[in-house]
């Protein structure tokens, strides 16, 4: 991590819980949105790599929510904290709840996510934190190809037909709101980089933004002007659509309190 | 998933009088009494391609449309871990489903004319995806049942005499192995579960028995083209005979769930080895083919918003294609 990290200065568990909890549940989350493709995506191929998108961010939310969970006290397992935690305690980026809409819309969420996890994965290899290096090494692997797959969409969609062209640049345009919070620090995520357990994000920030110009350029799509900043999900304060996933999310766990699946 | 005994359904009765080159007929078919395997490029009778294309096309569809009652439970899958094996499941399904239409277009279709065909309504698929799923448990008895009746009449089929079609089997079977062992997983663990998870069971068994039975085709009887199709080792096994392997198999495990078959005539002959059972409502079985299940009409609609929705995407990856291919050119 380049900008690192006073040896010694620590950060309490809850708050490293929560640090935690913003990257899983970005995960989680936005696998959740991903599970709703299944069968329906425009050609069996997409189909299966929106599958297998859906499955890795599943796989790292998995790893994460076991070591915050343990690392928490409270005996709370992986499933605990998916199905059992209210709307205010999940902490994802507002990005990763938005809706699919069609498939351009998930092709542009998909791929400033993906960029941004990128980014952040490389970087929390290197962390202060030899457990979350663990993770952040076997999920910046899977991360590669999520954003192949998604740069390559969003190359098609955005240089294919006219339709395409405008479809897309809409996509953009409503989601690219959502980006700044992930690369606002709030004072959690400035405890983290001085700790060395997680990258500066204004760093961070200006490598996504060279990432996401490059293939926006590639696609012949127009960057949107930045815009207020409104999102605080990472901080549990999320859009309207995170309580109608949560309430799909946590059905069974909800009605039958207590059963083992 | 599968094909049923739907190559029975609704097809133009051919005969082997329609093959003009008897001396090619006769090579052919002494290859496959020497289970030889046919290959794309062989010489074979127009009523053995036009059979595989039938069969292979609707096991495809089946797998398909099959994503789409399972996918159903993606989002509500009660644990991350069971929701993992859930979306690997029915990404295998639509793997499966690619890689059967693959092996039908070595017959001389294409895929666009398969799913076209589908679309129109014209195309069968296996009729147990017209049932709903309405429970989690709904999801255990589909891979416990309907995968387990898809692997007995698949495991045959990686011995059809036509090789791209068998090689297809073998793969998927190994699938579908795992598929009826997780279904069978999540059956147990509700049966040993709260009251609430035990109803789940029992209901859902009680809906997808019958169905899992209709799978298997028409009886032997009423069936048009089983002769034909095991002549040439299409089929190895009659419908009848398979579904009462299937029977055999699935009550003893039924009855370590703890949970009742719902079919009252069910009982073990001694004296035969197996068991006997209830009369199939045939008259079922038919509507759901004709497409009057409860589901139909939705399977089909989910199928075409999905290719409705994305034609633009299609159209998009087509001309950037095309663009890109005139730029390579061009800076040549």
């Amino acid at each position: 991590m380049s900008a690192r990290a006073d040896a010694g200065v620590t950060v309490a568990v809850p708050d490293r819980v929560r640090h935690l909890l913003r990257i899983a549940d970005t995960s989680l989350v936005l696998a959740q949105r991903l599970g709703e493709w299944v069968g329906h995506g425009p050609a069996i191929e997409e189909d299966l790599g929106l599958a297998n998108t859906a499955l890795d961010l599943l796989g790292q939310a998995r790893l994460l929510l076991a070591y915050a969970g343990e690392l928490e006290g409270r005996g709370r397992s992986e499933d605990a904290l998916a199905f059992l935690r209210e709307e205010a305690d999940f902490l994802n980026a507002t990005l990763a709840e938005q809706p699919n809409g069609d498939f351009g819309d998930t092709i542009v969420r998909q791929f400033l996510i993906d960029a941004y996890q990128l980014e952040l994965y490389e970087q929390l290899m290197t962390s202060a934190d030899p457990r979350l290096a663990e993770i952040a090494a076997k999920a910046v692997k899977e991360t590669r190809y999520h954003l192949r797959f998604s740069s390559a969409w969003l190359v098609r969609l955005g240089d294919g037909t006219a339709e395409s062209h405008g479809r897309v640049q809409g996509s953009l345009d409503r989601l690219w709101p959502f980006t700044r919070e992930l690369f606002d620090a709030d004072n959690l995520d400035r405890a983290i980089a001085v700790a060395g357990i997680g990258p500066q994000l204004a760093a961070l920030g200006a490598a996504w933004s060279a990432r996401v110009d490059a293939v926006l350029a590639e696609a012949m799509l127009r960057r949107p002007a930045a815009s207020p900043y409104r999102w605080y999900g990472k901080q549990g304060l999320h859009s309207e659509h995170l309580g109608y996933l949560l309430a799909d999310l946590q059905h069974l766990q909800r009605t039958h309190a207590g059963a083992s699946w | 998933m599968y094909t049923q005994g739907l190559l029975e359904q609704g097809s133009k009765t051919v005969t082997v009088a329609a093959v003009e080159d008897a001396e090619r007929l006769q090579r052919f078919e002494a290859k496959i009494d020497a289970e030889e395997k046919i290959e794309p490029k062989d010489w074979m009778p127009d009523a053995y391609r036009q059979t595989l294309i039938r069969q292979i096309s609707q096991h495809a569809h089946s797998e398909i449309v099959g994503m789409l009652p399972e996918g159903n439970w993606i989002t509500r899958a009660p644990t991350l871990l069971r929701k993992s094996i859930l979306i690997a499941k029915v990404q295998d399904e639509g793997g499966h489903g690619a890689y059967l239409y693959s092996a039908a277009e070595t017959l001389g279709i294409s895929r666009a004319e398969m799913i076209d065909q589908l679309l129109a309504g014209k195309a069968k698929y296996s009729s147990i995806f017209n049932y709903p799923t309405l429970s989690w448990a709904d999801i255990g008895a589909i891979g416990w049942l309907v995968d387990g009746a898809a692997i007995m009449n698949q495991i045959p089929l990686c011995r059809c005499s036509y090789g791209p079609y068998a090689r297809a089997m073998i793969r998927i079977c190994k699938e579908e192995s795992f598929h009826q062992r997780q279904g069978y997983d999540i059956m147990l663990k509700l049966a040993r579960g709260t009251v609430g998870q035990r109803r789940m069971a029992q209901d859902a068994l009680d809906r997808w028995w019958w169905p899992s039975l209709m799978m298997f085709g028409p009886p032997d009887g009423a069936s048009q083209h089983t002769a034909l199709s095991v002549r040439w080792k299409i089929k190895r096994f009659t419908n009848d005979e398979l579904r009462q392997k299937f029977v055999d198999f699935t009550v003893p495990q039924a009855k370590f769930l703890d949970i009742s078959v719902p079919d009252p005539d069910m009982r073990w002959d001694e004296a035969a080895g197996q068991h006997r059972f209830g009369e199939i409502n045939w008259a079922e079985f038919h509507e759901v083919l004709k497409g009057n299940g409860p589901c139909n009409r939705e399977r089909l609609t989910a199928r075409r918003n999905a290719h409705d929705a994305g034609r633009w995407v299609r159209e998009a990856a087509a001309a950037y294609a095309a663009k890109h291919t005139a730029r390579s050119v061009a800076a040549a």
